[in-house]
């Protein structure tokens, strides 16, 4: 966890998922584990030993009909910044191998397989449940074999694996433009794939640093919020919710809360230090 | 009268048939242990009925569960060695044993746990010093070498042993110093326990585990090592009653075993005291502050709040008043029932440290994870009971583990 | 665990925490050779000079 302190140029990749927008249809699962090369079982029942990196979650505001609604909930890894904000992550700073480390360039928390010796101490130290153990050697159908990805590593039985924001497409992007004498990446050269799957363009990913990129301004929508922000894990995905009852599954409240005035409790810290 | 050369002097056991047949006996289990680890070895963790909701399940218990136990080899070791209570010198070396089983069994234990084991020593290799865990992993190692270099001069005076004088010099060498390795061992059973604690107190994502901190440190790294250092003497004394049952010959005098009962009432009742105060600031100051009421925690039918009644009051504040009082120690039915409540007590909170950490769900859209071990995972958690029970066996039959047993037990 | 290990670093958390790693191996370790040492001049020691003598 050595930090680099060159923050000058850093970036802070996120993503802003428009929950309004999305319809459930799993297309950013779908293109996830075939950019990522995520092995699956034959029988899939079992969600709790199922690898994938973003799950969509069906949540419901439990009321009967006629008031009754749902929400899809998209839920990558967080790649969180940790208490504080210094890359202090849940699961970085428990790993004991330094097999999981946070880029302080990017901001991405990554996952080293061939470190990783599963203790899955990162699992219980996650709450959004964003990490998974290879139970099973990963095995794809034969023909499957010829379809995989050459620019990611599959993963052994016994480690643990996690969306990595496609970091291999970061890797690529900065090649070509290292190539052509650039310092910097456009927003539409690095994208993840479950972005650019998502058919109603209900997930938008970027540098959350970076005034000109579109997540920069969707972040700070007032239906924005993050997932159990109270812990102050300090997510890099955000999600957008014009539904109150949304907005407020998204984190635990004692009955007499209210919703907003915590929130923005909670970021106001936050935001104080982002403009800093 | 069996006695062979390798029995010790004066005292009376079993005959070899008897005691081939008991070893078969435990053997058997032992194997059916092994079996299951070389299956989980072999095929993976898939053998278990973990999941990516419980990452850390029975085996992470015990191992918690089997440290807080063998704490009564440091803690003996400190009054004995560092404080000076000669006293104690009658039952040390069962404490030593009991720790020395109880902390090979935890590494074992940790060896079939990870799922690559082959990379168990990239936690020293690739060390982050900033984790609870390789706290942990170095202060285990470190302190389970002091338990067999205190072990080592017991096995040095079997009879036959003693008997090659490089044997018999080192026994007493070792003897003589052992007061620095005893220090060393009380050292890093101090960080190592409380590090136990600190892997769930860190966890700031888990309101269920997580606590406020003292520099470093959350609350639950001096709740451990409390716990340890308070219940670990009554395992030590539990499992000498029933060494003493199985054989029936007194074999620590009572002096002995009343004082340990009486230094680990006092720490029962100061640590549970501690944990009172730890629970009631967490339950009204560090939950809300997340938005969990103390009762969000207990809306399960397996995790109700029965379970911290049982802990803090039951396991608790019983066999700690009991303990601290002359009458309670003195009395065989109030002693036996407050050293196992107090055993029960520090492994229910070992278990709710571990397990409900993994149940409680943190989205409001989440049920409870419920899990169930498979029977693997009982078998190798059974494995250290039976490998256990081997040890002690072997040590009570060839060496001179109980110094009073002569003088309590004459033959003739 | 080792300087010439890549994570290693030199703040003063990582000289803490291997400090007192090393200082208890160290103990152990000294420990562990004085008994041996000890034990073994006990047993070959007068014996040792004694054969030396003659030689």
């Amino acid at each position: 966890m050595k930090e680099n302190n060159n923050h000058s140029n850093a970036k802070r990749y996120g993503m802003v998922i428009d929950l309004d927008k999305c319809t459930g249809c799993g297309s950013c699962m779908v293109a996830c584990y075939s950019e990522n090369n995520v092995p699956f079982k034959t029988d899939e029942t079992n969600k709790l030993d199922s690898l994938n990196w973003i799950r969509v979650y069906k949540i419901s505001n439990n009321k009967p009909y006629p008031h009754s609604e749902v929400c899809y909930l998209p839920m990558p890894c967080m790649q969180c910044d940790g208490i504080g904000k210094h890359g202090h992550s849940p699961c970085v700073s428990v790993c004991p191998a330094v097999a999981t480390d946070y880029d302080y360039s990017t901001g991405i928390v990554s996952q080293i397989y061939t470190r990783c010796f599963g203790c899955r101490y990162c699992m219980a130290a996650c709450p959004y449940h964003a990490r998974k153990f290879n139970w099973w050697d990963p095995v794809w159908p034969a023909d499957m074999e010829k379809y995989l990805s050459p620019n990611v590593s599959a993963r052994m039985r016994g480690v643990v694996e996690k969306c990595s924001f496609c970091f291999h497409r970061y890797q690529l992007a900065r090649d070509k433009a290292y190539l052509e004498k650039r310092q910097e990446l456009a927003e539409d050269e690095y994208q993840t794939a479950c972005a650019q799957g998502c058919p109603t363009g209900a997930i938008t990913f970027g540098d959350l640093n970076n005034k000109s990129h579109a997540v920069y301004k969707l972040k700070k929508s007032p239906t924005a919020f993050r997932l159990l922000e109270r812990l102050e894990t300090n997510p890099k995905v955000y999600y957008l919710s014009s539904k109150s009852w949304v907005r407020r599954a998204g984190d635990n409240y004692l009955a007499h809360e209210e919703t907003e005035k915590i929130n923005n409790k909670v970021k106001e810290p936050y935001e104080a230090k982002e403009h800093l | 009268m069996n006695e062979t050369p390798l029995i010790p002097a004066g005292v009376k056991r079993c005959s070899k048939w008897q005691f081939s047949l008991w070893m078969a006996a435990v053997t058997a289990v032992l194997l059916w242990g092994v079996y299951a680890m070389f299956l989980i070895w072999y095929k993976g963790l898939n053998q278990t009925n973990m999941n990516d909701a419980y990452g850390f399940a029975l085996w992470i218990w015990a191992d918690l569960a089997v440290i807080a136990l063998g704490g009564g080899a440091f803690f003996s070791g400190f009054l004995t060695y560092i404080i000076g209570k000669d006293e104690l010198k009658n039952i040390i070396n069962f404490a030593v044993i009991i720790g020395f089983i109880c902390y090979s069994s935890a590494l074992l234990i940790l060896a079939i746990d990870i799922g690559q084991p082959l990379r168990g020593w990239f936690i020293f290799w690739h060390a982050n010093v900033h984790s609870m865990l390789t706290e942990v992993a170095f202060c285990l190692s470190c302190y389970f070498a002091v338990l067999t270099i205190e072990f080592i001069p017991l096995i040095l005076e079997n009879p036959k042993l003693a008997k090659k004088p490089f044997l018999h010099h080192l026994s007493h060498n070792m003897h003589g110093i052992m007061a620095v390795f005893a220090a060393t061992g009380v050292f890093l059973s101090f960080f190592h326990q409380g590090s136990l604690g600190g892997v769930a107190g860190v966890l700031y994502g888990r309101p269920f585990a997580f606590r406020e901190h003292i520099f470093i440190w959350p609350f639950t790294f001096f709740l451990f090592t409390w716990s340890a250092a308070a219940c670990g003497p009554c395992f030590t004394i539990l499992v000498t009653k029933i060494t003493e049952k199985i054989t029936g010959k007194k074999l620590v005098g009572d002096a002995a075993v009343r004082l340990l009962a009486k230094i680990s009432g006092w720490m029962i009742i100061t640590y549970i005291i501690a944990k009172t105060a730890d629970t009631i600031y967490w339950a009204y100051v560090t939950a809300p502050g997340l938005g969990f009421t103390l009762m969000d925690f207990y809306t399960s039918s397996t995790y109700n709040i029965g379970l911290l009644f049982a802990e803090i009051i039951v396991c608790g504040f019983v066999p700690g008043l009991i303990l601290i009082t002359k009458r309670g120690r003195e009395s065989s039915f109030l002693l036996m029932t407050a050293i196992i409540l107090a055993v029960i007590g520090v492994s229910l909170n070992r278990w709710v440290m571990v397990l409900q950490v993994m149940a409680v769900p943190l989205f409001s859209f989440n049920e409870w994870y419920t899990y169930m071990p498979s029977w693997q995972e009982v078998a190798t958690t059974v494995l250290p009971v039976a490998y256990g029970l081997i040890v002690i066996s072997l040590a009570y039959r060839y060496l001179p583990v109980f110094p009073q047993e002569r003088e309590l037990n004459p033959i003739d | 665990m080792f300087p010439f290990i890549f994570e290693w670093t030199w703040d003063i958390s990582h000289i803490v925490f291997m400090g007192g790693l090393w200082y208890a191996i160290s103990i152990i370790g000294a420990g562990l050779t004085f008994a041996i040492v000890k034990s073994l001049f006990d047993v070959y020691g007068s014996h040792d000079s004694h054969g030396n003598g003659h030689h």
